[in-house]
């Protein structure tokens, strides 16, 4: 026999109020490196206002924060600060990676930058862009919510399930550091033949 | 255009130095172990007071080169208003001069930042380390022959996933 309800009472499930409360507050963490960051300053000021979607709350100490916006190239200098700050960060956190510099090295196929952040953090969504709008960032955030009402339980089960831990292409073989690499003794090996002009 | 008169008594009191002019500047040769001597000459003698740059070349591939680095020192004398382009090749397996940094302070970093790059070693630096790059780096970038793509120092990190962070 059903049970009579109340009026203005609903029955749910208890991840799927803490889902939706950790939806819409989002705080998220700005690693701003480049120009990017530019732009995620200006979905954050008024006339894009990021506190609609209740993710206004930018904290720059990593402990107070769930959501994670790499905006910008990421240098081997700059690559050990991330991944601190990551680990800094409390669960359950999330990371968005803005742009293509953060996503995939941009246009600095270069001997420094990193190309994409996820070889080396968990990243949960990408934006595209050089820079993106602010709209597209947004855009982001809202998608990012509806994966969180979707998948979160409250004991962050989620992040522990197979499908989250999907090891990216390319991790496999990475060099070990300390090991002698190609690339090593090709620099200081000898000087190749000249091709005669 | 000619070129200016302290060319000549550099070249008298120091043989082997070669001057030639190029739309206005003067550039003079050196061999790589007379070269100290020739900055500190033009510093103290001919009013050059201040090392504006120190950067190198790597000729590798260069058409008609017949060395492989070409290391740069331009002068400024703040006085004249006048430039020198001092140059000296070097070849490997000697890649060493000696540091410009008792004469001028300025060239601290400037020679950190050609050892960093091309693998120029500088004798007497008092802290010849990387200035640019991190310190576990093992090659020197900006030479030629340093791959172009691939995966490189730049993913040796360690990796971390939903589950150990």
């Amino acid at each position: 026999m059903a049970l009579e309800l109340p009026e203005n009472v609903v029955v749910s499930q208890l991840d799927q109020l803490a889902s939706w409360c950790r939806k819409n507050s989002l705080w998220p963490m700005p690693f701003a490196t480049a120009c990017c960051g530019i732009e995620l300053m200006a979905t954050g000021a008024s006339r894009h206002d990021l506190a609609r979607f209740g993710a206004e709350v930018m904290r720059f100490s990593p402990r107070q924060c769930d959501l994670m916006i790499v905006a910008g190239r990421v240098v081997m200098k700059m690559l050990p600060v991330l991944q601190r700050i990551w680990e800094q960060m409390h669960e359950p956190k999330w990371c968005i990676s803005m742009g293509a510099c953060a996503s995939t090295g941009g246009v600095f196929d270069t001997y420094c930058v990193v190309q994409g952040i996820d070889r080396f953090i968990p990243v949960d969504m990408y934006v595209p862009g050089c820079p993106p709008r602010p709209e597209q960032l947004i855009q982001a955030i809202i998608d990012l919510q509806d994966q969180i009402q979707r998948g979160g339980t409250i004991r962050g089960a989620e992040f522990e399930t197979a499908q989250r831990q999907r090891t990216k292409r390319a991790l496999i073989e990475l060099p070990i550091i300390g090991q002698p690499q190609p690339w090593q003794s090709f620099a200081t090996g000898p000087r190749p033949a000249r091709s005669t002009p | 255009m000619t070129l200016p008169a302290y060319v000549t008594q550099v070249q008298s009191a120091h043989p082997g130095v070669e001057a030639s002019e190029f739309r206005g500047q003067t550039r003079l040769k050196v061999a790589p172990d007379r070269l100290f001597e020739l900055l500190s000459a033009l510093r103290n003698d001919h009013g050059f007071d201040m090392l504006a740059d120190v950067t190198c070349v790597d000729y590798l591939t260069y058409r008609g080169a017949t060395d492989r680095f070409g290391l740069v020192y331009v002068l400024v004398g703040t006085q004249t208003n006048e430039r020198c382009i001092v140059r000296t090749y070097l070849n490997e397996p000697d890649l060493t001069v000696q540091s410009a940094v008792p004469l001028w302070k300025g060239a601290d970093w400037l020679e950190r930042e050609v050892w960093d790059m091309f693998g120029i070693r500088f004798r007497g630096h008092p802290d010849l380390r990387r200035i640019l790059l991190p310190e576990e780096f093992t090659a020197h970038p900006l030479r030629k022959d340093y791959p172009l793509q691939g995966r490189g120092e730049r993913h040796n990190f360690p990796v971390l996933t939903r589950s150990n962070s």
